[in-house]
């Protein structure tokens, strides 16, 4: 079973928009939605969910009033700042590490594991998916990723799937990782902008401290040519491939705007360039 | 005053809204707490200067105190700690720096040493800082923490990461006015409705900026009409910011015009503050 991962350093680049179609265009694929913050898989696939996973990851502290003294060791211990005043926890903050539970003499902290999430397993017009919520200002993000990607390989072996399709989530820290770790080749999205160069050199030195192979993919890729330009020879340099461009154009905003990936919704030349690019990242699993 | 610049989703528009803020409102200062793709210095072009080097404190283990009896290991939430039979393996970038396992062990054999996450950097002026985490490293909030220590005293633009996971928490913590960005999409909709609730729950006072206005459908300006959710500037669909955007030009400075719009909505939030 090969696993493509799809990331971007910079967040709106165009992930969804490629991952959904080579959904569409992938004969024998699980995906497996891992932007797990800010999902936006399921408004285009639409999925049926046929199972529901509870996650829950750190646990976080609870003062009981009643028994707390006030003598203020945990504050003195907490090293995140998370026990405001009147001995109340902010469970933004809390980490779940325990200290305070340890350090009271009255026993007044408890530990308290809530769900913080959940996964799913879907049906979609185009197979499974398996994607998943991340409650609110809940961190473990990592952790549900890795989750989600558990899922998506036992549901790919039952449903004999040969490919995992991973839309990751952007930036370079803890859920990127979870959704690099292990992969066979991660697509990196970019778009010749500054920010889009700077950010793509920094994801694909993540993908290289893990030592996944990577492509790109240029997105909006004639909106400054001496950019477009300056990616192809950082590219040229690193040895990666350039699996294909893609124009700056209102195709993604319309089709999405209808629910529908980009390969559904028109023939056109910009649904020919994402077909080209799903050929390529193909040929370069090697199926 | 302290105003966050977040969006749920990535892409929206969140440093550029910073930035051309930051350039039209005299005498405010820029945080970029997106650590892990700090952007906003693209467009500002500073000389940076590093002034901190960031470090999370990690277990060291004394192997001749230590008796393996696992406590540590046991104690550790964060599977930071492996106690073998001969040996106490320390996987640091799994620690988050509690401190738990020094104080349950029996023998007094752990320390603590520091391990670096990542630098701050500001420019010369002093009105603008980054942080930049380092690479490989998952541990985005004690960075974002510590850059926020340099917020000073005047009004302070901080540029959150996307998301509402723990690094736009600890962005959003404590702030007093947040300007979510988002597009008129359904995408862009449904990663504000995730910010906005954040925000109500921490009941920080927000208003939308609809970048890319335009676009799409009407579903963002419907939710915020429901809910009661103000929208303080829109930033129309234009391929010239977009050029502009590429090439690391705040639009400001090639539409000076909308340096009064930032102005005006600096004024909106004030009001909307007190």
């Amino acid at each position: 079973m090969r696993q493509l991962t799809v990331i971007s350093g910079k967040g709106g680049t165009g992930k969804t928009t490629l991952t959904s179609s080579f959904a569409a265009l992938a004969e024998n694929a699980t995906i497996a939605d891992c932007d797990v913050d800010a999902a936006n898989m399921h408004l285009l696939l639409q999925p049926e969910i046929i199972k529901t996973y509870d996650f829950t990851a750190l646990p976080t502290a609870v003062i009981h009033p009643e028994q707390c003294t006030g003598c203020g060791i945990c504050v003195d211990h907490c090293r995140f700042g998370a026990i405001k005043e009147g001995f109340e926890i902010d469970p933004y903050i809390c980490e779940g590490c325990g200290v305070c539970e340890y350090v009271c003499p009255v026993d007044a902290v408890t530990m308290e594991y809530n769900k913080c999430g959940e996964a799913y397993e879907s049906k979609t017009r185009f197979g499974p998916l398996v994607h998943a919520k991340l409650g609110i200002g809940e961190e473990a993000g990592g952790k549900l990723v890795t989750l989600v990607r558990e899922i998506a390989e036992e549901v790919a072996q039952k449903n004999n799937c040969d490919t995992i399709i991973i839309d990751g989530p952007p930036g370079t820290g803890c859920s990127v990782i979870a959704a690099l770790t292990g992969v066979d080749i991660a697509l990196v999205v970019t778009e010749p902008t500054v920010a889009g160069i700077h950010d793509l050199k920094r994801v694909i030195e993540v993908a290289e401290h893990f030592d996944i192979p990577s492509l790109v993919c240029i997105n909006k890729s004639d909106i400054n040519d001496s950019k477009r330009r300056e990616i192809e020879t950082f590219c040229t340099q690193k040895g990666i491939r350039i699996a294909g461009e893609i124009p700056y154009d209102t195709t993604p905003t319309e089709a999405m705007v209808k629910g529908k990936t980009i390969v559904e919704y028109t023939d056109n030349s910009f649904a020919k360039c994402v077909i080209e690019v799903w050929e390529k990242v193909k040929e370069e699993m090697g199926s | 005053m302290k105003i966050t610049v977040a969006s749920g989703k990535g892409g929206t528009g969140k440093t550029t809204v910073a930035v051309n803020f930051f350039l039209s409102v005299p005498k405010i200062s820029l945080l970029d707490c997106d650590v892990e793709e700090p952007n906003s210095n693209l467009f500002l072009h500073n000389d940076l200067e590093k002034v901190k080097d960031v470090t999370i404190p990690v277990p060291v283990i004394d192997e001749q105190k230590c008796e393996h009896c696992g406590k540590c290991a046991d104690f550790c939430n964060y599977n930071a700690l492996a106690a073998l039979p001969q040996k106490v393996m320390v996987f640091s970038d799994l620690c988050h720096g509690c401190g738990g396992c020094s104080l349950v062990c029996p023998n007094d054999a752990i320390s603590e040493t520091g391990r670096s996450i990542g630098d701050i950097e500001r420019s010369f002026s002093g009105k603008f800082h980054t942080g930049l985490l380092n690479i490989g490293e998952a541990m985005a909030s004690p960075l974002i923490k510590e850059l926020k220590t340099y917020a000073g005293e005047n009004t302070v633009i901080m540029d959150a990461p996307p998301g509402t996971a723990c690094p736009m928490i600890t962005t959003v913590e404590d702030t007093d006015y947040c300007i979510l960005v988002t597009e008129p999409t359904p995408f862009g909709l449904n990663d504000l409705k995730l910010a906005a609730e954040v925000v109500r729950e921490m009941k920080i006072p927000a208003g939308v900026i609809i970048n890319r206005a335009g676009v799409g459908d009407g579903g963002v300006e419907e939710y915020c009409h429901q809910t009661g959710l103000p929208i303080i500037m829109e930033i129309p669909y234009d391929r010239r910011i977009a050029v502009a955007y590429s090439e690391g030009i705040p639009f400001v400075e090639t539409m000076p015009q909308w340096k009064e719009k930032f102005l005006q909505m600096f004024e909106t939030i004030k009001e909307a503050v007190r």
